[in-house]
């Protein structure tokens, strides 16, 4: 584990943070100014009682802000959410939880899209091949997920197919005990999955981690001709990388495990090292998302490399402003490295303190 | 420090996820444990009828004589543990080490198990009840010109099992000699028993690749259970609780084990003293057939505190001594809350008469560990919430009842030793469906014929009988 900047990154490190200061000035600046800002963050200013634009030259300064409450994303009305500066813009929302009570929503225009082509920039092509088809065997309805893989798949080429896939009904079946019912949901889900593989000819899929077991339980995907499979949604333990990449997929599938939800985007992978022991290091999309890693009771605070800590986010793009929000995750603060010189986390997995009242469904 | 692998059908397999168990009195990590992620144990499992298969190779002749030497194995020898092996001796201190039972106890629970894989063909007999333990190869057979026939329910049987003390594994061991393959979840501070188990099986005889071991979370256990034909679990009310709809499963649940004396039984209390002292601190009062409340239709403040009187003689020792009469709690966070359970229900008349003895109260520290002392308390009535409580150390209720209100007062009772030559009584006592053991007469409920289960018949959980019919030229 990296428990300190190697000292040839000091000047790339040091360029990622200027540029990130730089992306952190344009993003405030269009945010919290009239012409162009969203309702949202124009009230929360004007009852604050300070300028944003003044007063925040660097990243540092979103201090100022405190944390972020993600209660203030749940209900209506959503056009609060949608910068004047691209009301003209078609709107889609994206909603994440919701098994119970009112979801939390985001409102995007390009966002997914741009998020997934800078992803689709990671993918190797000789296991993603450009213009190949590709299964998108997670969640539908009004996630951003479904629309934002599908997009991956245009943007390279291919075609997506998808499944019904309600997470919310598998999380209410789990809460009520009914283990078996959830079980007949995943078979539901395997067996559109499984139909699709064997009418058409597709060669690069998302799932997630329980869905991919399942898939693998019933089908060899190499010999189904899937050459890549792009996996995340829920939390990926080192040993589930290993028996994922070990023994659901073989040598000759390439598994490109990924850390994201709506409001961050997508976090990439660090190709594994054998020093890693199947460690899961993701880096986020600097400068749209910035992820830091700070103390369990201090959350202005940010541990050292190597240390546990809660997931902290910070989204910065001109759809979405949210500062300083801390996730229901923990994990290691991961310390740059050459190809992502930012901050990376370690093994990401929900937050030991929340971890009685999480139920993560199939999906 | 020591690793214990999984093992996949008899395969060591290293997990990156690893637990670790501490030593109960130094608090320092003393063994890890391989954790087995859900969907290693679904993909193994996907095989478990290969493994059934090696089983159905055997005679049960062959199996029990397996059986038997490895009862001898078990007792004697060095097993592989791990990357290394474990004496007989070492295996003794493991366990003391992770779950806090002195070298004694466990002792006594090494033999127990020992002695049912060394009785395997008087244990199936009692099980199955065949004249002829051939029928078991055949499948079918018949008893006095009726025939007879039957067929597993399953390739294998998965066991959760439980951490407080080794004893019951002798529960599940003789699944092997009913050609049963095995998918063991070690209880987290009690990881030796089952894997020295395998060991000495498969340095019999029996094939490596019809044992699984998977220490896991709760979720993998759970998927052990859905995966597997039939299951056993070990666990606290919840556990068995989440299990109790589903027939596949064999639950060990909480046991409420009783003892009753009515009429002259009540009379004569005085001679059973010893009977109940046994049968509440025996194993430290660990086990599901610890008596956790006597119910008297004599005077129940006397009995109490002569019981109390007894009972608070009892002290922590050092773990080797080999007089040990009472083990400290792995964690000593559980035996604070447990004692503080038991005391905020102390009210409405009931009172430990053991604590009121000793002077002092049941939470006591010795050579750096925590211990629960035990309790003797006498409740008012039948309805009190203390009345009928098992809570894992030695604590016992002593409720006085009318005669018109046994047996219906007692509830689900794993043993029962009625200690009344009342007939009428003994009638309802057999009539009662809630007992699981019934003893008539100065039998301690920790006393265990292995000849009969005390809650469910292994065989009849892993076999069912069909209706049979043939041409005598097809019959062999």
């Amino acid at each position: 584990m990296s428990t300190a900047i190697q000292p040839d990154l000091f000047a790339k490190v040091q360029a990622s943070k200027e540029r990130l200061d730089a992306h952190v000035r344009e993003i405030v600046e269009w945010h919290f100014n009239p012409e162009t800002g969203c309702p949202f963050w124009l009230n929360w200013a004007q009852e604050a009682g300070w300028d944003p634009r003044k007063e925040v030259t660097s990243y540092a300064d979103l201090d100022k802000f405190g944390n972020f409450h993600d209660d203030e994303l749940r209900g209506g009305p959503v056009r609060r959410w949608v910068p004047k500066g691209l009301a003209h813009r078609p709107v889609y929302v994206f909603e994440t939880g919701g098994s119970t009570g009112i979801p939390k929503s985001r409102v995007q225009m390009d966002d997914f899209r741009i998020d997934y082509e800078n992803f689709s920039e990671t993918l190797p092509d000789e296991f993603f091949p450009k213009g190949s088809d590709w299964l998108m065997l997670g969640p539908s309805g009004p996630r951003r997920l479904r629309l934002a893989v599908e997009h991956l798949a245009q943007h390279r080429g291919g075609i997506a197919f998808s499944v019904d896939l309600d997470p919310r009904w598998v999380i209410k079946l789990l809460k009520r005990g009914l283990l078996q019912e959830a079980e007949l949901y995943k078979q539901h889900c395997i067996d559109q999955a499984l139909t699709i593989l064997r009418a058409h000819e597709v060669k690069c899929m998302f799932t997630t981690p329980k869905l991919l077991e399942a898939l693998c339980e019933k089908i060899n995907l190499e010999k189904a001709g899937i050459k890549g499979v792009f996996c995340g949604g829920t939390e990926m333990t080192p040993q589930f990388h290993r028996f994922a990449v070990e023994e659901l997929l073989g040598p000759n599938i390439y598994f490109a495990p990924t850390y994201g939800n709506t409001l961050m985007g997508l976090a990439t992978h660090r190709a594994p090292e054998p020093q890693d022991n199947w460690a899961i290091i993701y880096y986020p999309p600097m400068p749209r998302a910035v992820l830091e890693v700070v103390d369990f009771d201090d959350a202005e605070k940010v541990v050292d490399y190597g240390a546990t800590g809660r997931v902290r986010l910070t989204t910065l793009t001109k759809e979405t402003f949210i500062p300083r929000f801390l996730e229901r995750d923990e994990c290691e603060r991961e310390a740059p490295c050459e190809q992502y010189p930012w901050d990376g986390v370690r093994n990401v997995r929900p937050f030991s303190r929340f971890q009685k009242s999480v139920v993560e469904g199939v999906y | 420090m020591l690793h214990l692998p999984i093992l996949r059908y008899g395969k060591p397999y290293r997990s990156v996820d690893t637990a670790t168990a501490v030593h109960y009195r130094t608090r320092k990590p003393y063994v890890e444990a391989s954790q087995a992620n859900v969907g290693l144990i679904r993909r193994d499992l996907m095989k478990q009828h290969e493994a059934a298969a090696i089983l159905q190779g055997f005679t049960t002749k062959e199996l029990i004589a397996m059986a038997a030497k490895a009862s001898s194995h078990f007792l004697n020898d060095d097993l592989p543990l791990g990357d290394s092996t474990q004496s007989p001796q070492e295996f003794v201190e493991a366990i003391s080490a992770t779950t806090g039972l002195p070298w004694v106890m466990v002792r006594r629970n090494m033999e127990k198990i020992a002695g049912v894989l060394a009785s395997m063909e008087t244990v199936l007999m009692g099980l199955t009840r065949l004249p002829n333990l051939d029928m078991l190869d055949s499948g079918v057979g018949d008893i006095d010109g009726r025939a007879l026939s039957f067929f597993p329910r399953g390739d294998s049987m998965g066991v959760i099992l439980p951490s407080n003390s080794p004893g019951v594994h002798s529960l599940w061991a003789p699944a092997i000699a009913l050609k049963t393959a095995l998918i063991l979840k070690p209880g987290s501070s009690e990881p030796w028993a089952p894997y020295r188990i395998i060991q000495a099986y498969v340095k019999a005889g029996v094939p490596a690749e019809v044992f699984g071991y998977y220490p896991t979370s709760h979720a993998g256990g759970g998927e052990i259970l859905r995966g597997t034909g039939r299951g056993m679990l070990f666990g606290d009310v919840a556990a068995a609780k989440a299990w109790s709809g589903d027939p596949r499963i064999e639950i060990h649940g909480p046991g409420y084990s009783k003892i009753i004396l009515a009429d002259d039984g009540a009379a004569h209390w005085e001679k059973y003293l010893d009977l109940m002292v046994d049968s509440v601190s025996n194993n430290s009062g660990r086990s599901c057939v610890n008596c956790s409340s006597i119910w008297t239709t004599g005077d129940g403040r006397k009995l109490a505190e002569a019981l109390a009187e007894r009972l608070a003689q009892i002290k922590p020792t050092a773990e080797d001594d080999p007089k040990a009469a009472i083990a400290p709690l792995a964690n000593p966070d559980v035996a604070k809350r447990i004692s503080g359970m038991v005391d905020s229900e102390l009210d409405g008349g009931a009172e430990d008469l053991c604590a009121k003895m000793r002077g002092s109260g049941r939470v006591a520290e010795y050579e750096g560990c925590t211990y629960l002392l035990p309790s003797v308390i006498h409740v008012p009535s039948k309805e009190h919430s203390l009345a009928n409580r098992e809570f894992g150390y030695p604590h016992v209720s002593v409720v006085q009842v009318e005669p018109h209100d046994l047996p219906e007062c007692l509830g689900p009772t794993l043993v029962c030793t009625a200690l009344t030559n009342d007939k009428q009584l003994h009638h309802k006592l057999l009539a009662n469906p809630h007992i699981g053991r019934l003893n008539l007469g100065p039998i301690s409920t920790m006393k265990i014929s292995w000849d009969q289960p005390h809650e469910g018949n292994l065989f009849d959980h892993l076999y069912s009988r069909r209706a049979f019919q043939a041409v005598p030229e097809l019959v062999g």
